[in-house]
């Protein structure tokens, strides 16, 4: 039985002014699956990320054609862009903890949407605090700054805010970067948790962290797709394309 | 999976009322209008200024060299009506250059002191004074001139009257040093660490640094605060009027009285009738300053910006 | 060993020069208060001039610099604290928008004379307000209108731009995000920029000599609103000009502490501004 497609990739160039980032790329991600993309620096991984949620169009010299159908609708066309970014979720790299009280950091997207009721905002602040595994570390503290948190838990403070929103799509770009690595097997441990209710796209440089999480690899090379396919055949000894064989082997990168 | 309003699956959202979207849309169109309004006040000011001076420019018997490069200046003159700036002109350069001259080295050595050589606490205080400085009203300045500092020229200098060319010069000084001196320290504190260690790991002394390192890799931002001061002490109206005398004459010695063309505008102002030759003359007068200190402070600002870009 | 002694040097020379500064102004500051202190009382502040201002006091000029201050302020910090959202959380980097950076710019270094002549055109003139509260305090509205730009902005861009983006991913709007994270904590900055063009208008002459400030206006003494918005009235700027220039036989302390009251409105002002800007920075949130 074929998997429900939730993003249909056709066609996708980026362009920053006269420079071309991303030439042309194709491909689906489909439901419920953990989507990895892995790739050098400059490969063109976080503008893309950026055209799913449309926050290119705060580049200023950015420009996208192509196609992005999720769920039916062309996501470079939409208008609502707002309710687009609160069902496709991002997580950056560098942890952030908004300079407001761990509550309201939760509380955050929910208030923006309109929800105000107390009880309401009680349990996505809690519910999404479990999920992102920092309930137990900041239960009794809901109240102290956002920012005065370490780095693994900014990170996990930023989970918490994209599950606020409820999005059907969670897209995570490079998110250990700035974190220690027992702070990473546990938000790796809350992705698997969260696939059963979302899609999760994982762009990472530790392509040891794809092989951990991923269904499906893709590896993208200076704005191209090199390979997509099952993650056991992207890692194994014959991946369809040499140059992945290299990259993932780390002979380049 | 949730049952849900939304195509192809997902949970029920909650919506913003549409009073919130209507008021955000009203507010972020006032910020826009609000954005674009400073363009709209400096056409404005020129436009003001410019159209109760525009007359006379077309008179018959006026002259746009005689304005601006005769001496005579007689407009209430019954019989022979004269209206020439120069006098005035000479003024306002003769006490600007004058204040430069003490400000420049004084204002560039407290930033340097400042920015170099004192600890963390006595910058902190000694920032706080020059704010302060700054913050000195300019007819609290003229009374300055008028009264301690004119005393103090009669004594020292034996002039019979102390509201003088130099008056004007050390008041206008004294108010041009905190911005020079607060720009200039921006200006050093811009040059990068990595310079000041290279220089000292090369055996530099502080002062051989500052002197050989620090003040070339400053010079724009050092140009823009000497500039942003010469446009503040062109500007200057009530300090000179009531520091430097009233004679529109060139003047020969420090000693002399002057007078700019900022403090001719506001002591004769109220003497002229509404719309006559010397009122719209007047305003002339403004329009020449305006230019004046647009191209100062733009000079300014293009040297700033080539700072701030490193 | 030379070197050390060059070293110490300048270092004492540059003390020296800064030092030159302050130290005459100190004197300068306390020969006024010297001079002034006949008249520094309570009587002086509440009264209202007499016998063509050579006795009395100088109320109804204290009065009128409130009403200025109030009225302009009230005018350009909400015009001035939009632009500058405007300019850096809405901007693009177009021509519009270096034309407006140049507007501001331009407007900033206007002479104060200039000022007088725009506010004489537009608003006496033009405007049919006549000389009055409302043509002055238009005019000095105009006045502090860039310096608020420029400092409001220089308090916005001081927010990190991690915080916007974070707010950007999970769908706020540009207006939600300003609201929940960037003007609360720029509140310190702006709230300084507002205070410091406080005490310039307070002590600017000329743009108000000319557009509804008078030499005499006669007012009940300490009457807290003794002015219309379509009067003229006094101010302590332009008190102070008109008792050390146009008013013979003053008595001597009167001038001085004119001067010594204005000196000290505008000074703590200014010092307020630096407390608010201190205690704000204490209780930086990251």
């Amino acid at each position: 039985m074929a998997a429900a497609k939730t993003i249909e990739v056709s066609d996708l160039r980026l362009a920053y002014g006269t420079r071309e980032a991303l030439h042309g790329i194709s491909f689906d991600i489909e439901r419920n699956e953990i989507f990895a993309i892995i790739g050098p620096a400059q490969s063109g991984k976080t503008s893309l990320l950026r055209c799913l949620n449309r926050t290119i169009d705060f580049v200023a010299d950015a420009s996208a054609t192509g196609r992005i159908l999720f769920d039916g609708e062309d996501v470079l066309r939409t208008r609502d862009v707002f309710s687009l970014r609160r069902r496709i979720g991002m997580v950056a790299p560098l942890p952030v903890g908004l300079p407001m009280s761990i509550y309201d950091n939760v509380a955050f997207a929910p208030r923006c949407s309109g929800l105000t009721g107390k009880d309401d905002l009680d349990t996505i602040v809690e519910k999404c605090l479990r999920q992102a595994a920092l309930w137990d570390e900041v239960k009794d503290r809901l109240n102290h700054l956002g920012t005065a948190l370490s780095g693994g838990q900014q990170q996990r403070l930023t989970i918490a805010r994209a599950l606020s929103h409820q999005p059907e799509v969670l897209c995570l770009d490079e998110f250990s970067i700035a974190i220690d690595p027992v702070t990473t097997m546990r938000i790796e441990d809350v992705l698997k948790e969260l696939r059963n209710e979302m899609t999760i796209i994982l762009v990472t440089n530790l392509v040891q962290q794809a092989r951990r999480l991923a269904n499906r690899t893709m590896f993208l090379w200076k704005g191209e797709i090199v390979e997509l396919g099952p993650t056991d055949v992207v890692f194994s000894g014959q991946p369809r394309d040499r140059r992945t064989h290299d990259y993932v082997h780390g002979i380049f990168g | 999976m949730n049952s849900s309003s939304l195509p192809g699956g997902g949970p029920a959202r909650p919506r913003r009322s549409t009073v919130a979207l209507l008021g955000e849309r009203a507010l972020e169109l006032v910020i826009h209008i609000s954005g674009v309004s400073a363009v709209i006040f400096v056409l404005a000011i020129f436009f003001f200024v410019f159209r109760e001076a525009a007359p006379i420019l077309f008179s018959a018997d006026f002259s746009i060299r005689e304005f601006l490069f005769s001496k005579e200046w007689y407009p209430t003159s019954a019989v022979n009506v004269r209206y020439g700036t120069w006098a005035l002109t000479v003024g306002s350069v003769s006490v600007t250059a004058l204040a430069m001259i003490i400000a420049v080295p004084f204002g560039l050595g407290a930033a340097i002191y400042i920015s170099e050589f004192s600890g963390s606490k006595q910058r902190e205080t000694l920032k706080i004074v020059i704010e302060l400085l700054a913050a000195i009203p300019s007819v609290v300045w003229g009374f300055i001139g008028l009264t301690v500092m004119s005393r103090l020229i009669v004594k020292f200098t034996g002039a019979p009257v102390g509201v003088n060319l130099l008056n004007g010069g050390i008041i206008l000084a004294l108010m041009s040093i905190p911005i020079i001196v607060s720009i200039g320290e921006d200006a050093l504190k811009a040059v990068p660490d990595s310079y000041r260690e290279a220089a000292e790991a090369l055996g530099a002394t502080r002062w051989q640094m500052v002197y050989r390192v620090l003040l070339p890799a400053a010079r724009n931002g050092l140009l823009a605060a000497v500039l942003l001061g010469v446009g503040r002490a062109v500007g200057e109206t009530m300090a000179v009027l009531m520091a430097t005398g009233h004679a529109v004459k060139i003047p020969h010695s420090p000693l002399d009285s002057v007078r700019t063309l900022t403090a001719n505008i506001a002591a004769e102002l109220g003497e002229a009738a509404a719309g006559s030759g010397h009122y719209r003359v007047l305003f002339l007068t403004g329009v020449l300053l305006f230019t004046i200190t647009f191209v100062v402070n733009l000079t300014a600002d293009i040297a700033i910006r080539g700072l701030r870009r490193k | 060993m030379r070197k050390a002694r060059a070293q110490s040097l300048a270092r004492w020379v540059f003390l020296a020069m800064t030092v030159a500064m302050i130290v005459p102004l100190i004197g300068i500051v306390v020969y006024l208060i010297w001079l002034g202190a006949p008249s520094l009382n309570w009587e002086f502040l509440v009264d209202i001039p007499r016998r063509g201002m050579r006795e009395g006091g100088i109320w109804p000029a204290f009065v009128g610099t409130l009403y200025l201050v109030i009225i302009s302020l009230a005018a350009s910090a909400p015009i001035g604290i939009l632009a500058a959202i405007y300019l850096n959380e809405y901007a693009r980097d177009n021509w519009l928008n270096r034309l407006i950076n140049l507007a501001v710019i331009n407007l900033a270094g206007v002479p104060s004379i200039v000022h007088a002549l725009f506010g004489l055109g537009a608003f006496v003139y033009a405007a049919k307000f006549g000389y009055s509260i409302i043509s002055a305090s238009l005019t000095l509205a105009i006045m502090t209108l860039p310096v608020i730009i420029a400092s409001t902005r220089e308090a916005l861009a001081s927010v990190p731009m991690a915080f916007r983006e974070a707010c950007w991913n999970v769908g706020a709007t540009r207006w939600q995000t300003i609201r929940a994270v960037v003007l609360p904590n720029s509140v310190s900055g702006i709230l300084t920029g507002v205070i410091l063009q406080v005490s310039r208008a307070a002590g600017e002459t000329a743009p108000i000599m000319f557009t509804g400030a008078v030499f005499f206006k006669a007012v009940r003494r300490g009457d807290l609103f003794p002015y219309e918005l379509g009067d003229q009235c006094m101010a302590l700027s332009m008190h102070l000009y008109t008792v050390s220039t146009q008013v013979p036989n003053v008595e001597e302390s009167i001038p001085y502490a004119t001067a010594v009251v204005l000196l000290a409105t505008v000074l703590l002002v200014n010092v307020s501004a630096i407390a608010v800007r201190v205690w704000l920075r204490n209780r930086k949130k990251w």
